[in-house]
């Protein structure tokens, strides 16, 4: 197979803080070191980019010494936590920004969706915007005229293609833009992050589309997000990146694993977190102040196997009386945020006084769940289900990831499609075995 | 984009920038269409929810040429070399006009684009020219408001004397042209890292303007001034049309002859500039 894609060394250093009348200096200071044909003074003293320790340096690496290839057809994910370089990567592919060091060599016309309707004009109509989005993209005139009528008629807002884009609603805006973007037939397609906008229907026909480009056409498709069971559903090859460097290369299953060890190495206090944490809903009444995730040993973690056991531990205060006492933990599906699995109990209905403490130990026997990322939900309400007397919190700690694990702790599922989050428990019972058909060879 | 034999399966090589003299003209062309778009949008959207629409192009010249008849004809009385004052400055208004539209407009490329140049490639260039194709529009209508007033005083017998010379229309539009983008795309590329230029350009312009012969006759300068407005290149340009359309002052083929190499020298500096400015515009903007 040949190559669509070569990566080779590739470094950007960016320079921190403002532009001043220091950097005067450093521009003269630069030329000076090139007129003397001695290397950029400044490209030595970068460091590596760690966001939360304050360097020495203004000038960090976003990328360092990046090296990976892509074959032609392939899709190809990229993983990294925010600000490990993915959209510097992106932007230099895009040729939006140009790389310090290296090179990348590319084979065949390249479109990139850095965002869905660059160059959208408010007072245009949708028809006069899909003329300027693709000419941007890089259609000619006559391309788009071709693919006019299925652009619109995939965007399903033919009845308002002659109003200008801003009386659109933002779900007609954004659908119109990527009917554009889908149509643009490049040999190398480049998505950032395009899913995080519109609904749960429009993010499984984006995903849709770019499995087809990729699959029935032959295109290659470079995918950066943050959905990880997006790149797991859409991708076969991936890289992780972490602080500007490359961390692994290969398979978009083994990334996945190798990102969740990375995850792991996130060490949250949540002690101090969670009294700062504005995501929080009730009057506070109740109060949890403190909440954890731990494995079988009881050291905090976010990836279990399938099948293993997961422990929350939840500390908290009571500040005014509550009429009993209710825990709710909720699993969330990662783009509807609807809650796929739930730990509930009524604890008490006896009164609770302010003052009162308490710690609960909830213990998931074996959480047989289909592997994938799923935000936590937690929540402590009283047993009367008033809205005061309740404290909930989502998101404040990572969300769970649940990969494939040992055979013996939980089936691994079917790997084809459909594949539901939990098998439920059921029997079957066959009756007659037709001679010949294919349950007899099944069993 | 070397494509040399040994790696010739590659359409495609993005490489740290380095030297000046990789110049897209190829890339440019490959995106005409685009170009046209943007033409398009300006058209179209300029005007969009104001009543007088187009009307704005005629309001803005007509208040100017009258102000300027006041001011400088009435009460400084300053000379317009036997022509009708409201014509004279007229000529001039919109002469000027177009190559300090060109310019101010395509000055400000960079920063009004970062956000769409941030998100897309295609040859930054098609902007600011985009920019000088659409200020034409204007241009053109207030050309024709002037040709109005031109046959209106005419036909009342005013000396004015128009003549062959208007055959040399396109070019001075063209070296306007050239002129107001070659150092709006200067001062574009400068802004990227400097803002301070973004200051100067408003009332740079403005200074510029009366450096330049719009409210008076080179003829009614004194010999020892100038020097300076002859080393100005829009001098030749408003000197000639004005003598093409009304007969006043003198035509100096010289004078046009040193505009058009310093606006050729001006427009291939700026696009040097402008290049190399344009892959590194956005860690700096």
């Amino acid at each position: 197979m040949s190559k669509a894609i070569e990566v080779e060394s590739l470094s950007k250093l960016y320079r921190l803080g403002l532009v001043g009348r220091r950097t005067i200096a450093e521009d003269l200071n630069k030329f000076w070191a090139r007129i003397r044909g001695k290397e950029d003074p400044y490209l030595k003293v970068g460091e590596s980019n760690i966001r939360s320790i304050k360097g020495t340096s203004d000038y960090v690496w976003a990328l360092k010494d990046i090296n990976f290839e892509v074959d032609h057809g392939e899709r190809f994910g990229i993983i990294g936590k925010n600000g490990a370089g993915k959209s510097t990567l992106l932007k230099i592919l895009s040729r939006v920004a140009s790389p310090t060091k290296g090179k990348v060599r590319l084979n065949g016309r390249v479109a990139s969706l850095l965002e869905v309707g660059t160059g959208f004009h408010a007072e245009l109509t949708g028809r006069d915007n899909i003329f300027l989005n693709g000419a941007i993209l890089g259609m000619t005139q006559s391309e788009i005229k071709k693919k006019f009528d299925s652009i619109v008629d995939f965007s399903g807002v033919e009845r308002y293609i002659d109003t200008p884009v801003k009386r659109y609603s933002s779900g007609m805006y954004v659908r119109l833009a990527f009917a554009v973007a889908a149509h643009l037939e490049p040999e190398i397609l480049i998505v950032d992050e395009v899913l995080a906008v519109g609904d749960a229907e429009f993010q499984k026909k984006c995903l849709g589309k770019m499995h087809d480009v990729s699959e029935k056409e032959g295109r290659t498709v470079l995918f950066v997000s943050h959905n990880l069971q997006a790149i797991r559903n859409l991708c076969q090859k991936a890289i992780i990146l972490d602080q500007g460097e490359l961390h692994a290369n290969g398979s978009a299953e083994e990334c996945l694993r190798t990102y969740n060890d990375l995850v792991r190495e996130i060490k949250i206090n949540v002690d101090t977190e969670i009294n700062d944490f504005t995501h929080r809903r009730g009057k506070g009444n109740i109060r949890m102040s403190s909440v954890e995730v731990t494995g079988l040993d009881g050291t905090t973690r976010f990836v279990f196997k399938r099948g293993e056991r997961v422990f929350f531990r939840l500390k908290y205060n009571v500040y005014k009386e509550m009429s009993g006492l209710t825990i709710t933990i909720a699993m969330l599906s990662g783009i509807s945020r609807e809650s796929i699995a739930l730990v509930h109990h009524v604890l008490t209905e006896n009164t609770l006084m302010p003052g009162d403490t308490g710690e609960l130990l909830v213990e998931i026997e074996g959480l047989d769940i289909k592997p994938g990322e799923y935000p936590l939900y937690f929540e402590l309400r009283d047993a009367k289900y008033n809205e005061y007397s309740k404290d909930v919190i989502d998101d404040l700690t990572p969300p769970l990831i649940v990969v494939n694990g040992d055979e013996e702790l939980g089936e691994t599922f079917n790997p084809g499609k459909p594949s539901g989050y939990f098998k439920v428990p059921s029997k079957i019972v066959i009756s007659e075995i037709i001679p010949g058909g294919y349950l007899k060879k099944a069993l | 984009m070397g494509k040399n034999p040994v790696e010739s399966d590659w359409t495609l090589e993005i490489k740290p920038v380095s030297g000046w003299l990789n110049f897209p003209i190829k890339d440019v062309w490959r995106y005409r269409d685009l170009l046209m778009m943007f033409v398009r949008r300006d058209f179209v959207s300029v005007y969009k929810q104001t009543i007088l629409g187009p009307f704005w192009f005629f309001l803005q010249p007509i208040l100017t040429t009258i102000t300027f008849t006041i001011v400088f004809g009435n009460i400084a009385k300053i000379p317009t070399d036997g022509v009708p004052a409201l014509l004279f400055y007229m000529s001039g208004i919109v002469s000027w006009g177009y190559f300090s539209d060109c310019l101010t407009r395509t000055s400000h490329t960079f920063i009004t684009n970062a956000n769409i140049f941030g998100k897309v490639y295609f040859p930054r260039l098609v902007s600011p020219l985009s920019n000088v194709i659409s200020l034409l529009m204007k241009f053109g209508i207030q050309m024709l408001l002037f040709l109005g007033f031109l046959v209106y005083y005419k036909l009342n017998g005013a000396p004015v004397y128009p003549n062959m010379y208007i055959l040399l229309t396109p070019v001075l539009i063209l070296l306007m042209a050239a002129l107001g983008l070659g150092f709006g795309i200067i001062i574009s590329s400068l802004t990227t890292k400097y803002r301070d230029l973004t200051f100067l350009v408003g009332f740079g312009v403005q200074l510029l303007m009366y450096a330049t012969p719009v409210i008076y006759p080179l003829s009614s300068l004194p010999e020892k001034y100038r020097w300076i407005v002859l080393a100005n290149p829009m001098t030749g340009i408003i000197d000639t049309f004005r003598y093409a359309f009304l007969g006043a002052g003198s035509f100096n083929a010289g004078n046009l002859i040193y505009t058009a190499i310093f606006s050729i020298t001006i427009l291939s500096m700026g696009m040097l500039i402008f290049n190399r400015v344009e892959k590194t515009f956005m860690d700096t903007v």
